[in-house]
């Protein structure tokens, strides 16, 4: 580590007197080029990341509150999509790609799919009365079965967000080089490379500013769906393993971060119920995370522009679906962001699925709260798993199984 | 002088099975390009034309067409953005087969040019937000 500038308590002694210097990982890379990494590094005290875009595992845990006489919940359904009630009785969680239990799915192909756990969350956050449905087979303690209301965020004892896998350090680029238009979690895909589906805020993107998780670790405090929060865990899947460039950026999906906030401070602007043709439904998420610039390698870091970063270009109609691995090849994202990118030499148009304007505003907000002294930083109490851990990202090894042992599942 | 223009073309069920828009070219010496176009289980017919040619001929196959008993409107009324639910993330925009619908740099923000739209509704079947809508 190089020579430490500046610790977590000098910094929040400045955001408290109102004398912090902040700039969004968008504005630090002009500053860091007129001035080079150890002059930013010493004028800048915060960089403020940000994202905004689709993010599948997330979902959020309720506590309705207790009914009269109690009931242990078995079964119940928000707004008409099912929540998960096997945690106690009356802990509830909605997780955002649940499918509204009377929807059509894909039997008419490419489904709509409506409404979904996603849009249940962004309608508590709004505010809006939730039909709950549950069912319950009645216990002496528990004897209520059966029970139908309306529900409303702020009657609810806790309701918090706790996202397994947000904020993806980098992905893929779908590409679709079959002859029928595909409907995928990265958009809709035309035939024979007609079009592109990208998705990473790229030189916004929490996680590229801090490849190698320096500074960013559990514990940190962070900008959540409008609200505040904190990175809870390493996020599912995180793989800090791939392959990455001389400066340290991952070429592929890398780390993932888990994360935790109350949903009761959130907004509905900043956690947005999606559906995706043909997919299903999920949940756009906007997160951001402040970075301490404790050091200048910690700047240098910061000053990553897209045209730094690589993303690999997949075939959505065979090679990801089928797990292959094959790679078509890379490409910058400054070149994504310009509108076409070359795939087998032929001009293919690009689509983003996250939003690089509302990611910039992600970093803007963070940056504002912490200018006027509403948002301090926390340091962490743990690290990310970083390329040492040698974690690697593994498919699941199916083992047969003998027939005495099936237990009734279809 | 040659003008292009796109028309939404709305059939009532006794007109829907009559050869009508070949008279535009036999008529009217005009060139025409159907976008799109279906008929309802009431044997309604809608179809979205692009008409090229002398624009005085083209108001004479408008009122033509009118008299036969079809609704016209022009198309850039039939897809709609609902501002309230774009939240311009772009999956419409490398879809977009005209560009109607784009990134505006430096601001990101996506913006739409009805004039450049065709109708092809691929916007509609890629948005995530229900944010473009087709009011056909």
């Amino acid at each position: 580590m190089s020579k430490l500038l500046r610790t977590y308590e000098e910094i929040n002694q400045k955001i408290k007197e109102g004398k912090a210097v902040v700039v969004t990982a968008e504005e630090v890379i002009d500053l860091v080029e007129s001035k080079g990494v150890e002059k930013a590094a010493q004028e800048v005290d915060v960089v403020t990341t940000g994202t905004f875009g689709v993010m599948c595992s997330s979902g959020a845990f309720l506590n309705i509150g207790h009914t009269k006489p109690r009931m242990k919940i078995n079964e119940a359904y928000l707004n008409g999509v099912l929540a998960y009630a096997g945690l106690a009785a009356v802990d509830l969680f909605v997780g955002a790609t649940q499918v509204a239990k009377d929807d059509p799915l894909n039997k008419v192909h490419p489904g709509e799919f409506k409404y979904g756990g996603g849009h249940v969350i962004q309608d508590l956050v709004a505010g809006k009365d939730v039909l709950l449905e549950a069912f319950a087979y009645g216990t002496d303690c528990y004897p209520r079965k059966k029970l139908t209301t309306w529900i409303n965020l702020r009657d609810l004892n806790q309701a918090y967000l706790f996202n397994p896998r947000n904020a993806y350090q980098n992905y893929n680029v779908a590409v679709n080089l079959s002859d029928r238009t595909i409907y995928t979690y990265m958009g809709m895909l035309l035939p024979n490379l007609d079009s592109a589906g990208f998705s990473s805020a790229g030189q916004l993107s929490p996680l590229l500013n801090d490849p190698l998780y320096r500074v960013i670790g559990v514990g940190t405090k962070i900008f959540l769906g409008g609200g505040t929060g904190y990175i809870a865990w390493e996020g599912t899947q995180h793989t800090p393993t791939v392959e990455r460039t001389s400066r340290g950026v991952p070429k592929a999906g890398a780390g993932t971060l888990a994360v935790i906030g109350d949903l009761k401070g959130m907004s509905a602007d900043w956690l947005w119920g999606v559906s995706v043709r043909g997919y299903g439904c999920s949940l756009a998420v906007g997160l951001g995370v402040p970075i301490p610039i404790l050091d200048e390698e910690t700047m240098y870091y910061c000053s990553v522009k897209d045209e730094d970063i690589l993303a690999p270009i997949v075939d959505y109609s065979s090679a990801y679906p089928n797990g292959t691995g094959e790679i078509l090849g890379y490409v910058d994202y400054r070149t994504l962001r310009e509108g076409s990118i070359l795939v087998q030499d032929k001009k293919v148009p690009t689509s983003s699925m996250s939003s690089y304007r509302r990611a910039r505003e992600v970093a803007t907000l963070l940056k504002e709260w912490i200018c006027k002294g509403e948002f301090l930083l926390t340091e962490p109490v743990l690290k990310l798993p970083g390329i040492e851990s040698g974690l690697q990202f593994r498919n699941l090894p199916e083992r047969p199984v003998n027939n005495n042992f099936l237990t009734g599942g279809r | 002088m040659t003008v292009s223009q796109k028309v939404v073309l709305r059939f009532p069920s006794e007109v829907a099975d009559k050869p009508v828009v070949c008279e535009l070219a036999l008529q009217f010496g005009l060139k025409f390009n159907i976008l799109q176009a279906s008929i309802s289980a009431h044997r309604e017919g809608v179809m979205v034309l692009e008409m090229l040619g002398d624009k005085s001929q083209q108001e004479k196959a408008l009122s033509f067409l009118r008299d036969k008993g079809l609704e016209i409107e022009s198309l850039s009324q039939d897809i709609r953005k609902v501002e309230e639910r774009c939240i311009h993330c772009g999956a419409c925009v490398g879809v977009c087969p005209t560009q109607a619908l784009y990134l505006e740099k430096p601001s990101f923000l996506v913006k739409y040019e009805e004039s450049k739209c065709i109708a092809c509704e691929l916007c509609i079947s890629s948005c995530f937000t229900g944010a473009m809508e087709a009011l056909i």
